[in-house]
Protein backbone atom coordinates (compact mmCIF):
# COMPACT_ATOMS: atom_id res chain seq x y z
CA UNK A 1 0.00 0.00 0.00
CA UNK A 2 1.82 3.24 -0.80
CA UNK A 3 1.57 6.20 1.33
CA UNK A 4 1.59 9.26 -1.40
CA UNK A 5 -1.12 9.04 -4.50
CA UNK A 6 2.40 8.97 -6.80
CA UNK A 7 0.17 8.32 -9.99
CA UNK A 8 -2.60 10.51 -9.26
CA UNK A 9 0.97 12.82 -8.56
CA UNK A 10 2.24 11.95 -12.25
CA UNK A 11 -0.67 12.47 -13.64
CA UNK A 12 -1.13 16.37 -12.19
CA UNK A 13 2.44 17.32 -13.08
CA UNK A 14 1.60 16.24 -17.28
CA UNK A 15 -1.64 17.72 -16.68
CA UNK A 16 0.25 20.95 -15.17
CA UNK A 17 2.73 20.94 -18.43
CA UNK A 18 5.36 19.09 -16.76
CA UNK A 19 7.53 16.63 -18.51
CA UNK A 20 6.93 13.21 -16.28
CA UNK A 21 8.94 9.81 -16.31
CA UNK A 22 7.46 7.09 -13.69
CA UNK A 23 9.81 4.32 -12.48
CA UNK A 24 8.90 0.68 -11.00
CA UNK A 25 10.73 -1.49 -9.07
CA UNK A 26 10.15 -4.64 -11.16
CA UNK A 27 12.80 -7.08 -9.61
CA UNK A 28 14.27 -7.59 -6.64
CA UNK A 29 16.71 -10.24 -4.82
CA UNK A 30 17.91 -10.14 -1.73
CA UNK A 31 17.61 -7.44 0.89
CA UNK A 32 16.19 -4.47 -1.38
CA UNK A 33 14.85 -1.91 0.38
CA UNK A 34 11.75 -1.51 -1.64
CA UNK A 35 9.37 -3.88 -2.66
CA UNK A 36 8.60 -5.00 -6.08
CA UNK A 37 5.85 -1.95 -7.88
CA UNK A 38 7.48 0.79 -5.98
CA UNK A 39 7.23 3.82 -8.17
CA UNK A 40 9.38 7.12 -8.03
CA UNK A 41 7.48 10.00 -9.71
CA UNK A 42 10.14 12.35 -12.37
CA UNK A 43 9.70 15.15 -13.52
CA UNK A 44 11.74 17.16 -16.58
CA UNK A 45 13.73 19.11 -14.17
CA UNK A 46 14.80 16.30 -11.61
CA UNK A 47 11.77 16.83 -9.00
CA UNK A 48 10.91 13.49 -7.69
CA UNK A 49 8.29 11.92 -5.45
CA UNK A 50 8.19 8.44 -3.74
CA UNK A 51 10.95 5.70 -3.48
CA UNK A 52 12.78 2.48 -5.35
CA UNK A 53 15.28 1.84 -2.97
CA UNK A 54 14.34 3.62 0.26
CA UNK A 55 17.22 6.10 -0.79
CA UNK A 56 20.28 4.27 -2.22
CA UNK A 57 19.92 4.51 -5.91
CA UNK A 58 17.35 7.54 -6.28
CA UNK A 59 19.80 10.08 -7.78
CA UNK A 60 20.77 7.43 -10.40
CA UNK A 61 17.40 6.51 -11.25
CA UNK A 62 16.45 10.28 -11.49
CA UNK A 63 18.77 11.12 -13.74
CA UNK A 64 17.87 7.44 -16.28
CA UNK A 65 14.81 9.03 -16.15
CA UNK A 66 15.55 12.50 -17.29
CA UNK A 67 16.94 10.59 -20.07
CA UNK A 68 14.08 8.85 -20.89
CA UNK A 69 12.31 11.68 -21.01
CA UNK A 70 14.51 13.32 -23.40
CA UNK A 71 14.35 10.37 -25.37
CA UNK A 72 10.60 9.34 -25.14
CA UNK A 73 11.68 5.54 -24.93
CA UNK A 74 11.64 3.39 -21.58
CA UNK A 75 14.55 1.71 -20.28
CA UNK A 76 14.83 -1.53 -17.40
CA UNK A 77 17.77 -0.90 -15.10
CA UNK A 78 20.01 -2.97 -12.81
CA UNK A 79 21.27 -1.91 -9.74
CA UNK A 80 23.66 -3.80 -7.47
CA UNK A 81 26.41 -5.25 -5.47
CA UNK A 82 27.79 -7.14 -8.88
CA UNK A 83 27.42 -3.51 -10.72
CA UNK A 84 30.80 -1.36 -10.07
CA UNK A 85 28.44 2.01 -11.18
CA UNK A 86 25.74 0.80 -8.89
CA UNK A 87 28.24 0.22 -6.12
CA UNK A 88 29.34 3.46 -6.18
CA UNK A 89 25.56 4.93 -6.05
CA UNK A 90 25.11 2.48 -3.01
CA UNK A 91 22.89 -0.44 -2.74
CA UNK A 92 25.46 -1.34 -0.06
CA UNK A 93 22.83 -3.29 1.70
CA UNK A 94 23.96 -5.86 -1.06
CA UNK A 95 20.72 -6.20 -2.48
CA UNK A 96 20.07 -6.35 -6.02
CA UNK A 97 17.09 -4.04 -7.91
CA UNK A 98 15.53 -4.03 -11.39
CA UNK A 99 13.83 -0.26 -12.36
CA UNK A 100 11.82 0.54 -15.07
CA UNK A 101 11.81 3.65 -16.32
CA UNK A 102 9.12 5.30 -18.65
CA UNK A 103 7.72 8.53 -20.15
CA UNK A 104 4.56 9.53 -19.31
CA UNK A 105 3.19 11.33 -22.27
CA UNK B 1 2.61 5.31 -19.79
CA UNK B 2 0.22 6.72 -22.32
CA UNK B 3 -1.74 9.77 -19.94
CA UNK B 4 -4.74 8.18 -21.19
CA UNK B 5 -4.04 4.84 -19.95
CA UNK B 6 -2.56 6.58 -16.30
CA UNK B 7 -6.02 8.74 -16.29
CA UNK B 8 -7.82 5.62 -16.89
CA UNK B 9 -6.11 3.75 -14.12
CA UNK B 10 -6.23 6.23 -11.66
CA UNK B 11 -10.03 6.49 -12.59
CA UNK B 12 -10.46 2.73 -11.34
CA UNK B 13 -8.55 3.38 -8.56
CA UNK B 14 -10.35 6.19 -7.17
CA UNK B 15 -13.57 3.95 -7.62
CA UNK B 16 -11.66 1.40 -5.68
CA UNK B 17 -11.73 -0.80 -8.41
CA UNK B 18 -8.86 -3.48 -8.76
CA UNK B 19 -6.62 -3.13 -12.25
CA UNK B 20 -3.64 -4.17 -13.58
CA UNK B 21 -1.24 -2.89 -16.31
CA UNK B 22 0.59 -5.11 -18.20
CA UNK B 23 4.30 -3.35 -19.54
CA UNK B 24 5.80 -5.83 -22.14
CA UNK B 25 9.34 -5.05 -20.96
CA UNK B 26 11.20 -5.38 -24.56
CA UNK B 27 9.29 -3.56 -26.25
CA UNK B 28 7.43 -0.92 -23.92
CA UNK B 29 4.00 -1.61 -24.94
CA UNK B 30 1.14 -1.48 -22.25
CA UNK B 31 -2.10 -1.74 -21.60
CA UNK B 32 -4.40 -1.54 -18.80
CA UNK B 33 -6.55 -4.75 -17.48
CA UNK B 34 -9.43 -3.80 -15.34
CA UNK B 35 -11.03 -6.27 -12.89
CA UNK B 36 -14.17 -6.31 -14.91
CA UNK B 37 -12.04 -7.61 -18.09
CA UNK B 38 -9.70 -10.11 -16.34
CA UNK B 39 -11.62 -13.29 -16.85
CA UNK B 40 -11.63 -12.81 -20.59
CA UNK B 41 -7.98 -11.36 -20.59
CA UNK B 42 -5.17 -13.88 -22.50
CA UNK B 43 -3.19 -13.70 -19.40
CA UNK B 44 -5.69 -14.34 -17.19
CA UNK B 45 -4.80 -17.17 -14.84
CA UNK B 46 -1.45 -14.99 -14.13
CA UNK B 47 -3.64 -11.70 -13.96
CA UNK B 48 -5.83 -13.94 -11.57
CA UNK B 49 -3.52 -14.79 -8.64
CA UNK B 50 -1.42 -11.63 -9.13
CA UNK B 51 -4.68 -9.77 -8.25
CA UNK B 52 -5.53 -12.49 -4.91
CA UNK B 53 -2.07 -11.73 -3.77
CA UNK B 54 -1.63 -8.39 -4.52
CA UNK B 55 1.86 -8.24 -5.50
CA UNK B 56 3.13 -7.31 -8.96
CA UNK B 57 6.14 -9.07 -10.91
CA UNK B 58 7.26 -10.53 -13.42
CA UNK B 59 5.99 -13.07 -16.09
CA UNK B 60 7.11 -15.31 -18.84
CA UNK B 61 4.92 -15.39 -22.07
CA UNK B 62 4.73 -16.24 -25.50
CA UNK B 63 4.95 -13.22 -26.45
CA UNK B 64 7.97 -12.36 -23.84
CA UNK B 65 8.52 -11.36 -20.11
CA UNK B 66 5.86 -8.72 -19.38
CA UNK B 67 5.82 -7.13 -15.78
CA UNK B 68 2.20 -7.25 -13.90
CA UNK B 69 1.51 -3.67 -11.88
CA UNK B 70 -1.26 -4.63 -9.79
CA UNK B 71 -3.94 -1.97 -8.02
CA UNK B 72 -5.89 -3.62 -5.72
CA UNK B 73 -7.77 -0.90 -3.28
CA UNK B 74 -7.05 -1.26 0.75
CA UNK B 75 -9.24 -3.91 2.31
CA UNK B 76 -11.94 -2.51 4.48
CA UNK B 77 -13.22 -4.56 7.30
CA UNK B 78 -16.51 -3.27 8.60
CA UNK B 79 -17.89 -4.70 11.85
CA UNK B 80 -21.00 -4.18 13.87
CA UNK B 81 -21.14 -4.44 17.70
CA UNK B 82 -18.35 -2.02 19.97
CA UNK B 83 -18.14 -4.86 22.34
CA UNK B 84 -15.36 -6.91 23.67
CA UNK B 85 -14.37 -8.88 20.49
CA UNK B 86 -13.77 -5.50 18.45
CA UNK B 87 -12.04 -4.15 21.16
CA UNK B 88 -9.41 -7.17 19.58
CA UNK B 89 -9.96 -7.31 16.18
CA UNK B 90 -10.02 -3.80 15.41
CA UNK B 91 -6.41 -3.11 16.03
CA UNK B 92 -5.19 -6.85 15.07
CA UNK B 93 -7.19 -5.83 11.76
CA UNK B 94 -5.26 -2.28 11.15
CA UNK B 95 -2.40 -3.85 11.58
CA UNK B 96 -2.72 -6.13 8.73
CA UNK B 97 -3.40 -3.29 6.80
CA UNK B 98 -7.54 -2.76 7.20
CA UNK B 99 -9.34 0.15 7.47
CA UNK B 100 -11.98 -0.10 9.49
CA UNK B 101 -15.01 1.25 11.07
CA UNK B 102 -17.32 -0.36 13.77
CA UNK B 103 -21.06 0.85 14.17
CA UNK B 104 -23.15 0.51 16.88
CA UNK B 105 -25.98 2.71 18.13
CA UNK B 106 -25.46 1.75 21.87
CA UNK B 107 -23.25 4.57 22.74
CA UNK B 108 -22.21 3.16 25.96
CA UNK B 109 -20.15 0.36 23.59
CA UNK B 110 -19.33 2.74 21.41
CA UNK B 111 -16.83 5.59 22.49
CA UNK B 112 -13.61 6.68 21.28
CA UNK B 113 -11.93 6.11 25.08
CA UNK B 114 -12.54 2.22 23.97
CA UNK B 115 -11.47 2.39 20.57
CA UNK B 116 -8.66 5.40 20.16
CA UNK B 117 -7.87 5.51 16.65
CA UNK B 118 -10.83 3.47 15.15
CA UNK B 119 -13.61 4.57 12.93
CA UNK B 120 -16.48 4.56 15.20
CA UNK B 121 -19.99 5.65 14.26
CA UNK B 122 -22.63 5.47 16.80
CA UNK B 123 -25.68 4.76 14.61
CA UNK B 124 -27.77 2.38 13.45
CA UNK B 125 -26.72 0.10 10.89
CA UNK B 126 -29.74 0.59 8.27
CA UNK B 127 -28.77 4.72 8.62
CA UNK B 128 -24.76 4.50 8.19
CA UNK B 129 -24.01 1.47 5.78
CA UNK B 130 -25.18 2.27 2.75
CA UNK B 131 -23.00 5.60 3.33
CA UNK B 132 -19.70 3.30 3.75
CA UNK B 133 -20.21 1.75 -0.21
CA UNK B 134 -19.40 -1.84 0.76
CA UNK B 135 -17.77 -2.95 -1.92
CA UNK B 136 -15.99 -6.59 -3.54
CA UNK B 137 -12.55 -5.21 -0.93
CA UNK B 138 -14.49 -5.26 1.81
CA UNK B 139 -15.03 -7.55 4.56
CA UNK B 140 -17.87 -7.21 7.55
CA UNK B 141 -18.45 -9.30 10.95
CA UNK B 142 -21.51 -8.84 12.71
CA UNK B 143 -20.51 -8.96 15.77
CA UNK B 144 -23.19 -7.49 18.37
CA UNK B 145 -25.10 -10.74 19.29
CA UNK B 146 -28.33 -8.41 18.54
CA UNK B 147 -30.89 -9.40 16.30
CA UNK B 148 -32.02 -5.74 15.65
CA UNK B 149 -28.46 -4.48 15.23
CA UNK B 150 -27.01 -7.17 13.10
CA UNK B 151 -29.63 -8.44 10.98
CA UNK B 152 -30.40 -5.28 9.11
CA UNK B 153 -26.68 -5.25 8.58
CA UNK B 154 -26.26 -8.74 7.49
CA UNK B 155 -29.05 -8.04 5.02
CA UNK B 156 -27.19 -4.98 3.79
CA UNK B 157 -24.18 -6.70 3.50
CA UNK B 158 -25.65 -9.76 1.40
CA UNK B 159 -26.42 -7.04 -0.70
CA UNK B 160 -23.40 -6.46 -1.71
CA UNK B 161 -20.67 -8.19 -3.17
CA UNK B 162 -18.06 -8.16 -0.14
CA UNK B 163 -15.69 -10.49 0.04
CA UNK B 164 -16.49 -11.97 3.00
CA UNK B 165 -19.40 -11.99 5.46
CA UNK B 166 -19.03 -13.52 8.92
CA UNK B 167 -21.80 -13.73 11.86
CA UNK B 168 -21.00 -14.43 15.09
CA UNK B 169 -23.15 -17.10 17.30
CA UNK B 170 -23.51 -20.76 18.04
CA UNK B 171 -24.84 -23.28 15.25
CA UNK B 172 -27.99 -22.56 16.99
CA UNK B 173 -28.27 -18.99 17.19
CA UNK B 174 -27.39 -18.97 13.39
CA UNK B 175 -30.27 -21.69 12.54
CA UNK B 176 -32.60 -18.92 14.24
CA UNK B 177 -30.73 -16.22 12.47
CA UNK B 178 -31.17 -18.03 8.78
CA UNK B 179 -34.73 -18.42 9.27
CA UNK B 180 -35.61 -14.54 10.01
CA UNK B 181 -33.19 -13.05 7.37
CA UNK B 182 -35.14 -15.73 4.76
CA UNK B 183 -38.50 -13.93 5.74
CA UNK B 184 -36.90 -10.92 5.29
CA UNK B 185 -35.77 -12.13 1.58
CA UNK B 186 -32.63 -13.10 1.72
CA UNK B 187 -32.15 -15.74 -0.91
CA UNK B 188 -30.48 -19.14 -0.50
CA UNK B 189 -27.61 -18.12 -2.05
CA UNK B 190 -26.87 -15.14 0.01
CA UNK B 191 -27.70 -17.04 3.32
CA UNK B 192 -25.02 -19.10 2.41
CA UNK B 193 -22.33 -16.49 2.04
CA UNK B 194 -22.56 -15.92 5.62
CA UNK B 195 -19.78 -18.17 7.65
CA UNK B 196 -21.40 -19.00 11.17
CA UNK B 197 -20.26 -19.28 13.44
CA UNK B 198 -17.86 -16.67 12.72
CA UNK B 199 -13.80 -17.77 12.25
CA UNK B 200 -11.67 -20.76 11.57
CA UNK B 201 -12.17 -23.39 14.09
CA UNK B 202 -9.04 -23.34 16.35
CA UNK B 203 -10.94 -23.33 19.92
CA UNK B 204 -10.25 -20.13 20.08
CA UNK B 205 -11.59 -19.15 23.81
CA UNK B 206 -10.79 -15.09 24.61
CA UNK B 207 -11.58 -12.15 22.73
CA UNK B 208 -7.96 -12.06 21.23
CA UNK B 209 -8.33 -15.93 20.01
CA UNK B 210 -11.85 -14.80 18.79
CA UNK B 211 -10.19 -11.87 16.83
CA UNK B 212 -7.21 -14.15 15.36
CA UNK B 213 -9.97 -17.07 14.25
CA UNK B 214 -11.62 -14.21 12.97
CA UNK B 215 -9.02 -12.59 10.74
CA UNK B 216 -7.29 -15.94 9.47
CA UNK B 217 -10.89 -16.78 8.53
CA UNK B 218 -10.87 -13.01 6.62
CA UNK B 219 -7.45 -13.48 5.10
CA UNK B 220 -8.32 -16.76 3.91
CA UNK B 221 -11.28 -15.73 1.51
CA UNK B 222 -9.32 -12.72 0.46
CA UNK B 223 -5.93 -14.07 -0.32
CA UNK B 224 -7.97 -18.06 -1.99
CA UNK B 225 -10.68 -16.79 -2.85
CA UNK B 226 -14.27 -18.74 -2.65
CA UNK B 227 -13.87 -22.60 -2.35
CA UNK B 228 -10.55 -23.51 -0.87
CA UNK B 229 -10.47 -24.31 3.19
Amino acid sequence: MQQEDLLGTAAAWRAAGRKVALATVTETWGSAPRPVGSNLVIDGTGNFLGSVSGGCVEGAVVAEAIDVIASGRPKLISFGVADETAWEVGLSCGGKISVYVEPVN
Amino acid sequence: MKIALLNALNEERAARRAAVVVTALESGEQRLVKAADIAKDELRAALETRLRSGKSGTEETPNGKVFLTVFVPPARLVITGAAHISQELAPMAQRLGYDVTIVDPRTAFATPERFAGIKLLAEWPDKVLPELRIDAHTAFAALTHDPKIDDPALLHALSKDCFYVGALGSKKTHAARLERLKSQGANEAQLARIHAPIGLDIGAVSPAEIAVSILAEVTARLRLGDGKR
